[in-house]
């Protein structure tokens, strides 16, 4: 969800604290049953079924793990054909130029060398880190969303924002505290 | 339960996600949680680094000459050091990647520091075959590019394989122990009230927010990372053991060897993470994390791939006679049970074979005494098998000119001690500086065990002695 920074003032989010993660999973799902899109979730762990009762889906990040895992072997095995095979043919010990079994270590290192830096870039890309500055930071207490309190932020640009009902709705869940945050 | 006797839990005493925070970020963010312990200790880490750095110097000053390595023992201390170093890594990778995949949750508490345990491994291990090629400013060589003689690197050759195959596994290991500890990092910046600690972890924290939508991908890359760390490990060592295994020396030329040097690296780096878990734990008053069950838990892994190990010596000893080679053969009667080195081989299946198998009793896997007597036991156990793989092999060869013993001089066993002492450093300064237990993943364990009965009451931890 890209925000938009170009006017850094006013209303980010509406943001509801909890203590446990099952009333954010309930709230996140009531929330989103209320019809409220442009909201987060901030929790100090992952919790399993949040994304579900939050309603966010994404698969890019394996999609982009296969994609260069076999980028990683195309490349691995085609460097040793090109250099073994074409640039340079040498003969090993009376072994085919394209020896097969002895260029799968390579090539099986190489997929896993493109593969796993793809999936931690790729985690960092889709999630637009680095990024050292938020309006999330601002909210109330958000200091402990990465120590023992779970948050709810619902952002000021949904189309159905509307702060009574917000409030309402975390405080039903079980909300220590509703407040506003700005950019 | 199964097991009445050991009842501990793998989180013990009111645990909050508060006192989580407190334990095991007090040990980064306060430095009164270090006593003069910890600075003796980093003192002995930074002397062995010295003599490390000497002996390397004074090598390539002098060249490899100082070391005891010559014809036939081509390889002796530093190809033996190199495996030995690769396989106390791997118990950490096991633990974060495999564990992880088994779904096995206890290892949250004991990941973080196995895993900075693998990369320092890793780092020592390093050091030793790019010394051996005794010009290390070419060791860029051994890297596939365009040159001016236009030559290539044998890509049929297992010692290429071994290059790609621990640089992959350098480079795996440190971005997942990196990835892993963003969200710890959130968590220091957000405790820390020191303004020079809080901006270090601000930039290494790199703006994590804990949102649900960071966590999602988060957690596909983690077990996505495990996923392929955990075929690597395997890999890593196998290849390591083709260096061996694809010749025609005695005693390496066995199709055993990939799953036996996995054991083995396993076994090693186990007996590594409990010699390492009982003093932390103890000083810095983790027990409630790093509970008696997960010592009982690691010691019956060292005593499983323990029994792999055994298994193999068995084979090897079964082929050398079965395989109706006569130098096979010799090798086993001459060089392994008797001749100048057979006290090396009776002492690995001591230390192997035998001392481990206290672990079948209950009592020995909870006391700690018994732990790191038979932890430091393997360890020994398991530098003498790559001793005797190594230069006892290549002392009983094919022609009688090869029979000449080896000896490593004072430079072999200085840098030994030396990057000893520097794994000594390093995790020294990793306990002072960076969080040794996951806390966000310690965090999850503790929410996932409450509500389970068996894992939060009605049970005493285990008396220690």
């Amino acid at each position: 969800m890209a925000h938009d920074f170009s006017d850094p003032i006013g209303l980010y989010a509406m943001v509801g604290e909890f203590t446990t993660p099952e009333q954010l999973k309930s709230v996140a799902e009531e929330a989103r049953h209320a019809g409220f899109k442009v909201m987060d979730a901030y929790s100090p762990f992952p919790i399993h079924g949040l994304s579900e009762a939050i309603g966010f889906r994404d698969t890019k990040v394996p999609w982009t793990v296969f994609i260069f895992g076999l980028l990683g072997v195309t490349l691995g095995y085609s460097m040793q054909f090109y250099t073994s095979v074409i640039d340079y043919p040498m003969n090993v010990g009376g072994k085919p130029m394209n020896s097969i079994p002895a260029f799968i270590p390579v090539a099986y290192e190489c997929t896993i060398l493109f593969a796993a830096f793809s999936a931690a870039i790729g985690m960092f890309v889709y999630n637009r880190l680095p990024m050292p500055y938020h309006p999330i930071f601002n909210a109330k207490n958000f200091e402990r969303a990465s120590q023992d309190r779970f948050f709810l932020a619902v952002e000021a640009s949904d189309p159905n924002y509307d702060p009574e009902a917000i409030e309402k709705l975390m405080k039903s869940n079980g909300a220590l505290e509703v407040s506003t945050c700005d950019y | 339960m199964a097991d009445k006797r050991i009842n501990d839990l793998f989180i013990t005493g009111d645990q909050t996600y508060a006192t989580i925070d407190q334990s095991v970020g007090r040990l980064v963010l306060d430095p009164k949680a270090h006593t003069t312990n910890w600075f003796k200790w980093l003192v002995v880490g930074v002397m062995g680094t010295g003599l490390m750095m000497f002996s390397i110097a004074w090598l390539l000053f002098q060249g490899t000459g100082i070391w005891g390595n010559n014809v036939p023992a081509a390889w002796g201390f530093d190809i033996v050091n190199f495996v030995w170093w690769i396989g106390i890594g791997h118990a950490g990778t096991l633990i974060s990647a495999i564990l992880l995949l088994l779904r096995q949750q206890w290892r949250n508490s004991i990941n973080r520091f196995s895993e900075a345990m693998t990369i320092f491994a890793v780092m020592c291990a390093g050091l030793f075959p790019l010394l051996h090629t005794g010009r290390p400013w070419n060791d860029f060589w051994l890297f596939p590019y365009p040159n001016i003689l236009g030559m290539w690197p044998q890509f049929r050759s297992p010692l290429l394989w071994d290059v790609f195959a621990v640089s992959t596994y350098f480079s795996v290991s440190l971005v997942f122990w990196f990835v892993g500890l963003i969200p710890d990092f959130a968590n220091l910046r957000d405790r820390s009230t020191n303004k020079y600690g809080k901006l270090a972890f601000a930039l290494l924290a790199l703006g994590w927010r804990g949102s649900n939508q960071h966590w999602h991908r988060y957690e596909q890359m983690y077990y996505l990372l495990a996923g392929l760390s955990a075929p690597l490990v395997l890999s890593v060592h196998s290849i390591v053991s083709f260096d061996f295994a694809i010749s025609i020396v005695p005693g390496w030329n066995v199709t055993v060897f990939p799953p036996y040097f996995v054991a083995g690296a396993v076994f090693a780096g186990f007996a590594m993470v409990i010699i390492w878990a009982i003093p932390l734990r103890k000083y810095y008053k983790l027990e409630h994390l790093i509970t008696n069950r997960h010592l009982d838990w690691m010691a019956k892994i060292t005593l499983a791939t323990g029994l792999i190990v055994c298994y193999g010596y068995f084979l090897e000893v079964f082929f050398q006679w079965y395989s109706g080679n006569p130098y096979e053969f010799r090798l086993l009667t001459n060089t392994r049970f008797s001749g100048m080195y057979a006290k090396f081989y009776w002492a690995l299946i001591v230390c192997n074979g035998i001392i481990p198998q206290i672990f079948w009793w209950n009592k020995a896997r909870t006391n700690v005494w018994s732990l790191m007597i038979v932890s430091i036991a393997v360890s020994i156990g398991m530098w003498l098998e790559r001793f005797v793989i190594i230069p006892m092999s290549l002392t009983s060869n094919y022609l009688p000119s090869s029979n000449k013993p080896y000896y490593p001089s004072f430079w072999d066993f200085g840098m030994f001690a030396g990057t000893l002492g520097f794994f000594t450093m390093l995790m020294i300064l990793f306990i002072r500086f960076l969080p040794m237990i996951n806390i966000f993943e310690v965090k999850d364990l503790l929410y996932k065990f409450q509500g389970k009965k068996e894992y939060v009451e009605g049970q005493l931890p285990v008396e220690m002695n």
